[in-house]
């Protein structure tokens, strides 16, 4: 645990919030992540001890569920529809150019920490098919080279920055 | 006049949000009221803008952008709509709407989904008024009255579970919203209540009295922040209202209502993983028997429906059950709604009757195949489900046909492709879906599915064998008996009905190492056709790994030992002289 060291008092409010009943776990790690913008382990830790859960469980939970995070995020999160509309017009040739485009498979973030990719089921903008959406806005009817040039435009402003 | 703009998860996708402040921006200082509606279904018309006088819509503007934000507040300003004829909607698109019929969407696209007013101006709240009247087994009468079954997928009756639920005694009892939708390219759930949460209150409201629950739990996707934060409003709106709460309406019956926001769980979608994920652990089935009606959320007896479930109740109470069960076929009464999307021309939210052909949906309300390509099959019920080929679009939509099929009518996706799809690739996408889905309980599902998935990757990877079929078959029919719930018990449905209609299209990948809708990378040769190649070299400069070679004015050859099939040659190539076989 010694690699983490979190404000562990943000989360004082949370615990406030929703008693320190077993059944408000998942609600409690949602909102723990959105503090922290992941799940870091000794904030797993204290959920459990503050809810006398172990930490086996409240881990078993947060790696049961795909929303969870226990690595942090980047500062722009690419999410890449996996729905079947999107399947069926592309996506998974754009998901395997993005993700060589930015050297990372899903789920993971960039080393400059910039970009984090995630490949996620239905955002249901299936007319627009394929989508992606970074930091919550849509892209649609987009093909490997779009979505590429839309990338490097956010990579060229960063690195302006 | 009123400008409405509609505001639901795919209008705002499309741009809807700053049409609204651009509409906003010149309209201001002028007598022109600006509204917001809900999804209305027609996808792919988005960014869509509606002109009402008082309740009557009076124009409808598609394909709208920022741009034409001015002149339609000029041309509301002066009631003279000439000038925007080219956003108007046409006749033929009008069709898409005018050939359904709609219960569960009556008000999505119509009303305002942050308003209770306008929900109760359109008749709403008013069943549940008729209801504190009536006695629970008068109201779970009339639902079975209805013959309204679960559109969850199950397609259980709903008055059976209510009465289940309500015979079974407990301290406390809870009626529960199954709004966890996760089938991939399903988006009815969240348009439903993006557009209309007040519709699904007043059918839990219905339930909850009918049942005798004290609390109403909604359990909704956390991908779908939208609808959450409508529903939050419209929960709060309600219990001001005095719908929800204490000694409701006076009439004695209390009920409280709150939101559990899901986090990403296929699984959950089956109602005793949904329960276990309520009560904070893993999602994971239990075992069934007890039943969620004896023994569900923290032991107590609970009922769990669908959203589309409870948005056609308050109707049904109002119109009352004869008049919904007027419509469909023997076995399947009332409307579906369906999120018809992929290789079709108008994809978008449909309810139509039960009783339609699938042909009719796809033909005459999605307006055929997309760039005129064929038809090739149509999937149903996502991971659960199958598809449905060619020869069968005459089936009616009903519980029996569509199961006769190997398909299931499922919770509504219906997904159309076309001749560009390989239905290898198909039953891949499904079983990697489930495979990663699967919560890992039992062994069937949990190395079945993964076994499935190994052998349909390595078909699609040009590397299947003889026997591998067979292997396959096997594994169907084990998973199916032996999973202990139904998102294992279904997993084989997708490979199974391609096997059923589309055998021909497995063998050729196992035995001729081809893929015939040029799908599978693994499979294509690229050439370039020394008829065509005039030698410009840009194909061999676009090459990342540099298998093409030729010299300027001279025929290119590809290596076909380095190539990487990325297509990059074809894509570049002014000609045509690159083949793909």
């Amino acid at each position: 645990m010694s690699e983490y060291k979190s404000d562990l008092t943000k989360l004082e409010k949370v615990f406030e919030e929703y008693e320190s009943n077993p059944e408000n776990l998942i609600t409690i790690l949602q909102k723990a992540q959105e503090i922290y913008g992941y799940l870091p382990k000794d904030v797993m830790y204290k959920i459990g001890e503050k809810l006398k859960v172990s930490p086996a469980k409240v881990i078993g939970v947060a790696t049961f569920y795909s929303q969870f995070r226990l690595e942090p995020m980047g500062k722009y999160l690419i999410m890449i529809c996996q729905g079947t509309a999107c399947h069926v017009s592309g996506s998974e040739k754009l998901a395997s150019a993005v993700s060589d485009y930015l050297g990372i498979e899903s789920g993971k973030t960039t080393s400059d920490g910039v970009f984090t990719l995630q490949k996620v089921a239905c955002l249901g903008c299936c007319s627009l098919a394929p989508v992606m959406m970074i930091n919550g806005e849509a892209y649609g009817r987009l093909t490997p080279e779009k979505a590429i040039s839309i990338l490097s435009e956010i990579r060229k402003k960063e690195a302006a920055e | 006049m009123r400008i409405v703009i509609g505001e639901g998860s795919c209008g705002i996708a499309a741009g809807a949000i700053k049409i609204h402040s651009a509409i906003e921006k010149y309209a201001a200082e002028k007598d022109i009221e600006i509204g917001i509606t809900g999804c209305n279904g027609m996808c792919f018309l988005e960014p869509i803008v509606d002109i009402y006088d008082g309740k009557e819509l009076i124009k409808r503007f598609v394909r709208v952008s920022e741009s034409d934000a001015e002149r339609i507040v000029n041309a509301v300003e002066n009631e003279d709509f000439s000038s925007l004829s080219d956003i108007e909607i046409s006749d033929e698109d009008k069709n898409f709407l005018d050939l359904q019929t709609r219960i569960a969407l009556r008000n999505c696209g119509k009303t305002d989904p942050e308003s209770i007013e306008d929900y109760m101006d359109n008749g709403g709240y008013k069943a549940i008024k008729k209801v504190l009247k009536m006695s629970p087994k008068e109201v779970i009468e009339e639902i079975k009255f209805s013959g309204l079954a679960g559109r969850g997928g199950a397609g259980f009756p709903t008055w059976f579970k209510w009465s289940a639920a309500r015979k079974s005694a407990g301290e406390k009892k809870y009626i529960i919203c199954n709004a966890d939708e996760g089938d991939p390219g399903a988006f009815m759930d969240r348009a439903v209540i993006e557009s209309d949460p007040h519709s699904l209150i007043e059918g839990m409201l219905i339930g909850a009295y009918a049942i005798g629950a004290q609390e109403m739990i909604v359990y909704v996707r956390a991908e779908y922040p939208l609808a959450i934060k409508r529903l939050e409003e419209a929960i709060k709106q309600a219990e001001k209202a005095g719908f929800i709460g204490e000694n409701i309406l006076g009439s004695g019956f209390s009920c409280k209502m709150r939101i559990k926001a899901g986090a990403g769980a296929f699984v959950c979608g089956e109602e005793t993983a949904l329960i276990e994920s309520l009560e904070g652990k893993r999602g994971m089935p239990r075992l069934k028997p007890p039943f969620p009606a004896q023994s569900g959320f923290k032991n107590e007896p609970s009922n769990i429906n669908n959203v589309e479930t409870f948005a056609n109740i308050a109707w049904i109470i109002e119109n009352g059950g004869s008049e919904f069960s007027k419509l469909g076929t023997e076995n399947s009464k009332g409307t579906k709604v369906f999120a018809l999307t992929g290789k079709v021309n108008k994809s978008g939210l449909v309810e139509v009757p039960m009783g339609m052909t699938l042909r009719d949906v796809i033909y005459k309300i999605g307006g055929g195949i997309k760039n005129g390509k064929s038809f090739k099959a149509v999937q149903l019920g996502g991971p659960s489900g199958g598809c449905i080929p060619k020869e069968l679009l005459d089936t009616v939509i009903d519980y029996k046909s569509l199961s006769a099929t190997g398909a299931i009518m499922g919770s509504g996706g219906m997904v159309v492709m076309d001749e560009d799809t390989c239905m290898v690739g198909m039953a891949k996408f499904f079983l990697d879906f489930t495979a990663e889905e699967s919560c890992g309980k039992c062994v069937h599902c949990r190395i079945g599915t993964k076994r499935m998935q190994e052998i349909l990757t390595k078909i699609v990877n040009g590397e299947g064998e003889q026997g591998d079929i067979e292997l396959l078959e096997e594994l169907c029919g084990v998973i199916k008996d032996g999973a202990l719930c139904g998102l294992g018990q279904t997993a084989p449905n997708p490979v199974l009905t391609t096997l059923r209609y589309f055998k021909d299209e497995y063998d050729e990948h196992i035995s001729e190492h081809r893929c015939r809708a040029k799908e599978c990378s693994a499979m294509l040769k690229y050439s370039i056709n020394p008829e065509k190649c005039i030698g410009c070299t840009v194909c061999a400069r676009n090459c990342p790994v540099k298998a093409i070679n030729g010299e300027l004015k001279k025929t290119h050859t590809i290596d076909q030992n380095i190539c990487i099939k990325c297509g990059m040659c074809s894509k570049v190539c002014r000609f045509g002289a690159v083949s793909i076989g």
